[in-house]
């Protein structure tokens, strides 16, 4: 096990050993359960598929996940073990990415315990399990990307509450940019590609197409270098500000 | 004596403000080098720019060889680090603090265990070794902090105030714990207590805004005391008459400065001039004088007087 593992034990450990997994796990079930058959008409629809349930999956993300990742960096700032961390014989990135791991592995096992939802789906009708697998690898390919952003936003700041806030805004971002009324806003005024650029920044645009069971290439690249992306931002500011 | 810790021209500024100015020393094995300096001085910075943590405005730090900023991991593998505060992951116990720090040094299995559990009874830490840190009093916290510096016995330990906060039974189990361990490394520590440097350094270093101002053994610092070489004169009984002008009249005396005994003056100190011996031309006049003289002794000279003076230049005057 390397250093990433090391670290990745650690906080995953940590996680349990307080009650923010249980407090975590909980209400995500909770929510997801409550938006997929209350506004999501699960039963009314009529329809053997988990579409009501995964299409809440963003807004969920969208608050949940900042709940998470605020604490990632600003706790280590706020409690001075990022000194003790990045005075042992371990790399900027090795870190990063072991703390950001661990989190999404966290967010991974919530989402892997609303199995009941597809175990009621294949029960009450005859499903294509292969679009609900392909909404399962979106759903945890997108809170990876929610994660890497508050993993960012919380290494700028030691105060929990404005990572959070900070997180939610930018997550905001990303998940309305492909919505109609953020497009119209621009459309008319700003020419056609700015316009797609927007749009084919959201979450949305790129979510929508894999819970439908439509696994993209593009898609998966552009989740998967949004984290990059994110990580290595979260790198660049700690080296920049890791002692203050 | 070879050197494992060079230090070359280090500079740190936030903004406009020079933190550390132009710092040169080194430190070889077998030394405990105190850093002592007011608040803001600089210590913590140059620590935390040996130790890997800030990246200097310009100089160079190795260890062992070692560049800090060019070999990272290879340099800080050879330090054990105590951060200002002791800071360590509340929510875990010391047991398994140990083991991540331990881990992420490299070590695993058996040995891990091993290392960690010595080091647990090095440090007196059996008796919370299963409850969380963050329920731990200010000395055991100190302790996880310190067992965490030593674990993979390093070459060269940092320690940033530590025993800032404990008990004076702890402090002196610290102490002792350092001055064992100081044969085989290079020891840094910073402190603002000066009995401290008295008691473990083998050297100390003055800094002020972020310049060394003074590096020497702390005899040495202490014979720049005002008072090094003074004699202190008691008298038994009621003061005789006249003797500060009396003593005014011995050779190699610079100024006399009135001991109090609750409100009554009950001696005197005796400066001498330039630090010289004066003590045999003191006791010398007391005998022709007949004075009832119940205690001759001579001070070594007061390491916070030398702090004040050289830390506050301005005021050293009067």
């Amino acid at each position: 096990m390397g250093r990433i593992g090391v670290i990745f034990k650690r906080e995953l450990t940590g996680y349990f050993a307080t009650p923010i997994a249980a407090v975590f796990i909980v209400i995500f079930l909770m929510l997801a359960g409550t938006f997929t058959f209350y506004l999501g008409n699960f039963f009314t629809r009529g329809q053997a598929d988990l579409l009501p349930f995964f299409n809440f999956h963003p807004w969920l993300y969208l608050v949940l996940i900042p709940a998470l990742a605020m604490r990632l960096w600003a706790e280590e700032r706020r409690g001075g073990t990022i000194e003790l961390l990045f005075t042992l014989p371990v790399t900027l990135w090795e870190a990063v990415v072991g703390k950001f791991l661990a989190a999404w592995c966290f967010t991974g096992i919530a989402l892997a315990l609303t199995f009941p939802m597809w175990v009621t789906v294949n029960l009450l009708g005859e499903p294509d399990n292969g679009v609900i697998l392909a909404g399962y690898i979106g759903s945890f390919i997108m809170a990876g990307g929610f994660m890497a952003i508050g993993s960012c936003v919380s290494a700028i700041t030691k105060n929990q509450v404005i990572a959070f806030v900070i997180s939610v805004v930018v997550g905001l971002g990303f998940v309305l940019s492909g919505f109609p009324m953020v497009l119209e806003f621009f459309s008319g005024w700003t020419p056609q590609f700015f316009l797609e650029l927007i749009s084919s920044f959201s979450f949305l645009t790129h979510f929508n197409d894999i819970s439908r069971g439509v696994i993209d290439f593009r898609d998966i690249v552009y989740f998967l270098s949004l984290i990059g992306f994110w990580l290595f931002a979260t790198a660049l500011i700690l080296e920049w500000k890791k002692a203050e | 004596m070879s050197s494992i810790v060079e230090i070359q021209q280090l500079r740190k500024t936030f903004g406009s403000i020079v933190a550390v100015d132009q710092v040169t020393f080194t430190v070889g094995q077998g030394e405990v080098l105190g850093f002592l300096g007011p608040n803001g001085a600089g210590k913590s910075t140059t620590m935390k720019m040996i130790t890997g943590f800030l990246t200097p405005t310009s100089g160079t730090v190795k260890v062992n060889g070692f560049d800090i900023q060019s070999q990272p991991l290879d340099a800080k593998r050879c330090i054990g680090y105590l951060p200002e505060g002791a800071p360590a992951y509340s929510d875990m116990t010391p047991w398994t603090f140990l083991l991540f720090m331990g881990e992420m040094r490299g070590f695993r299995g058996q040995d891990l265990k091993r290392r960690v559990s010595e080091t647990v009874q090095k440090v007196n830490l059996e008796g919370v070794i299963d409850q969380s840190i963050e329920t731990l009093s200010k000395g055991f916290k100190r302790r996880v902090g310190l067992a965490q510096a030593i674990l993979h016995d390093p070459s060269v330990l940092i320690l940033d105030e530590p025993t800032d906060g404990l008990d004076p039974n702890q402090k002196h189990e610290v102490r002792a714990l350092i001055k064992e361990m100081a044969r085989e490394k290079a020891i840094i520590l910073s402190t603002h207590i000066l009995e401290e440097v008295q008691a473990v350094c083998t050297r100390a270093m003055i800094i002020a805004k972020g310049k060394v101002i003074t590096d020497g053994t702390p005899a040495e610092l202490e014979a720049k005391s005002r008072y090094h070489n003074a004699v202190v004169l008691r008298f038994r009984g009621p003061l005789p008459e006249g003797v500060p002008d009396i003593l005014h009249n011995v050779s190699g005396v610079k100024a006399i400065e009135e001991l109090l005994d609750g409100e009554a003056v009950n001696g005197y100190c005796v400066v001498s001039e330039g630090g010289q011996s004066i003590l045999s031309e003191i006791s010398e006049c007391a005998k022709n004088q007949h004075w009832d003289v119940a205690e001759v002794s001579v001070d070594r000279g007061q390491l916070d007087d030398v702090f004040r003076s050289l830390t506050m230049p301005a005021q050293s005057l009067t």
